[in-house]
């Protein structure tokens, strides 16, 4: 059991700010690190896995600095956003080359159970500059995993991945959480976090802007005021049936339809096809307009 | 052999650019061949060919090429991180590089310079400047090892050095000779095997301590480097 401990970590580069005060604590389980595109996910993994010092705090694995600490990968395995690998090798032989590294008693019997692992025997003799995207991403996930460590890193690792490899590093990723390892992965993405860790970490800009179980940060996500664009037959009347429904807060009408401000994402979207139906009314459209994932997250740092 | 010298020796001779070593000792083998074949005197021919071209074109930009290759290379497309996720202690890393880079070097350059020596003068100087480029070659790749770490245009500067510095002003500003590696390996080859063919301002001393500083100096420093070594975070 592992635990990767930040304590105050900034890190800047000349006036901006990339990472801004974060502490946490990861144990063992999966863990999501969730954030738009530039929110400093990259920059918070590279200092976990001693690839950069903050400017500011601290990074310990047990205790441990990260930095300038080559020993801490013994215990880390790290899944670069990058997917940079030599190749001019085999998997097979780009896996046996991580064993060696590390020192294993025995690296070919390693190799084999990591390409195990992630499914890539009936490959692992081909180089690997002939594979596709998912298939260099299994290689560099079995090379991170080939000394079994106790904490693993993974920076995007679902980027350009089939729903069938997705599925099965997802699957693998519970595996490795549920034996006790202690798993952080990141994601743009919210329904990939959604599917594969209970806890999560959220950065925006930056900042922790939450943390902790996934569905009540889910739910604080789901109750913020949704924006819908509606188109029916008769705008006016269902204008009016709306604004009697507890979950609306407010309706606009003009000549492209109704714009419905809705305080509750899952009653108003159940209460509308009943109020169409009672009325005669015909709903034509009905699009949410305010859904980017980056209006999710500032809500959530106003919140 | 261990596993980092492994793949830094098929990531070498994997990429094309390791065809690039290619045609400069061949042109000094040629040029060496025609000038013996055609009876030129050496005293008239050895000068430009074994100093002008063997030890300040061939031998630096050798080294030039291998020895910002075998880390920087892994650096520019980021190969590097799977060698450094390691719990290897990083002298583990810097010296088998080191030692690749400066054996390829020393094979690449060595044996046309030997070929020129014979040819030129004798067996003697042959052998003579095979073994001073051998120990540029070490000092050259520990500096451009080094500098990959340093800089992220180490091909450049690395050119600089030697195009600027040791080509240029080395041969206006005399005091510049003594920080010039190309000088170490004339001084050291011309004591081995005395022709009258090298001429040099750089004592012997000078060059056996400062050939020996800058291999170990440079070293270091590649070592400390690659402790601290940051990835840039990737701007998308």
């Amino acid at each position: 059991m592992s635990t990767l401990s930040l304590t105050g970590v900034s890190r800047w580069y000349g006036n901006v700010v990339a990472v801004n005060d974060i502490s946490m604590a990861l144990g063992p389980g999966v863990t999501g690190l969730l954030g738009p595109n530039g929110a400093g996910k990259t920059t918070l993994l590279h200092m976990m896995a001693g690839f950069l010092a903050p400017s500011r705090g601290t990074v310990t694995l047990d205790d441990e600095p990260t930095w300038r600490n080559p020993d801490v990968y013994r215990r880390l395995g790290l899944v670069s956003e990058r997917e940079a690998v030599q190749s001019f090798l085999t998997a097979y032989e780009f896996v046996l080359a991580s064993a060696k590294l590390h020192r294993l008693a025995d690296p070919a019997a390693a190799a084999r159970r990591a390409i195990d692992l992630v499914e890539l025997e009936s490959a692992q003799d081909r180089r690997i500059g002939t594979y596709s995207k998912g298939m260099r991403q299994r290689a560099r996930v079995a090379a991170a995993l080939v000394h079994d460590p106790q904490v693993l890193l993974l920076d995007e690792p679902f980027n350009g991945m089939d729903p069938r490899q997705r599925l099965h590093m997802m699957e693998l990723l519970h595996k490795l959480g549920d034996a006790g390892r202690t798993i952080l992965f990141s994601s743009h993405i919210l329904e990939e976090v959604e599917q594969v860790s209970g806890t999560v970490q959220v950065m925006v800009a930056g900042r922790l802007a939450a943390s902790g179980d996934f569905r009540t940060i889910r739910r604080l996500m789901t109750n913020r005021p949704h924006v819908f664009a509606v188109r029916s037959t008769d705008d006016r009347a269902l204008a009016v049936a709306l604004i009697a429904e507890a979950s609306v807060s407010g309706v606009e009408l003009d000549r492209t339809g109704l714009t419905v401000r809705a305080g509750d994402y899952g009653a108003f979207t159940r209460a509308l096809p009943r109020i169409a139906l009672s009325q005669g009314i015909r709903v034509r459209q009905l699009v949410p307009s305010d859904e980017s994932l980056e209006s999710v997250f500032s809500y959530l740092v106003e919140a | 052999m261990s596993t980092i010298t492994w793949i830094t020796a098929r990531g070498l001779f994997g990429r094309r650019r390791f065809l690039l070593l290619l045609p400069l000792p061949l042109v000094l083998l040629g040029l060496a061949v025609l000038c013996r074949s055609l009876g030129v005197d050496p005293g008239e021919w050895g000068p430009p060919v074994l100093v002008g071209l063997g030890l300040a074109v061939v031998l630096p930009v050798v080294s030039l090429i291998i020895g910002t290759g075998v880390l920087g290379a892994e650096i520019d497309d980021g190969t590097v991180v799977h060698i450094l996720t390691k719990p290897l202690p990083r002298w583990q890393i810097i010296l088998p590089k080191l030692g690749v880079a400066a054996g390829v070097t020393a094979a690449t350059v060595a044996v046309p310079l030997y070929v020129a020596g014979v040819l030129a003068d004798s067996v003697r100087l042959g052998l003579a400047l095979a073994f001073a480029a051998a120990l540029g070659a070490l000092a050259y790749s520990a500096l451009f090892l080094a500098l990959s770490l340093v800089t992220r245009r180490p091909v450049l500067l690395g050119l600089v050095y030697v195009l600027i510095w040791e080509g240029l002003l080395g041969n206006f500003v005399s005091g510049t000779k003594v920080l010039s590696i190309q000088q170490y390996v004339i001084a050291l080859a011309d004591r081995l095997a005395p022709s009258g063919l090298l001429e040099t301002t750089v004592s012997v001393p000078v060059a056996s301590v400062m050939t020996a500083l800058v291999s170990v100096g440079f070293t270091v420093l590649a070592i400390d480097r690659l402790r601290s070594f940051s990835v840039a975070g990737e701007t998308s």
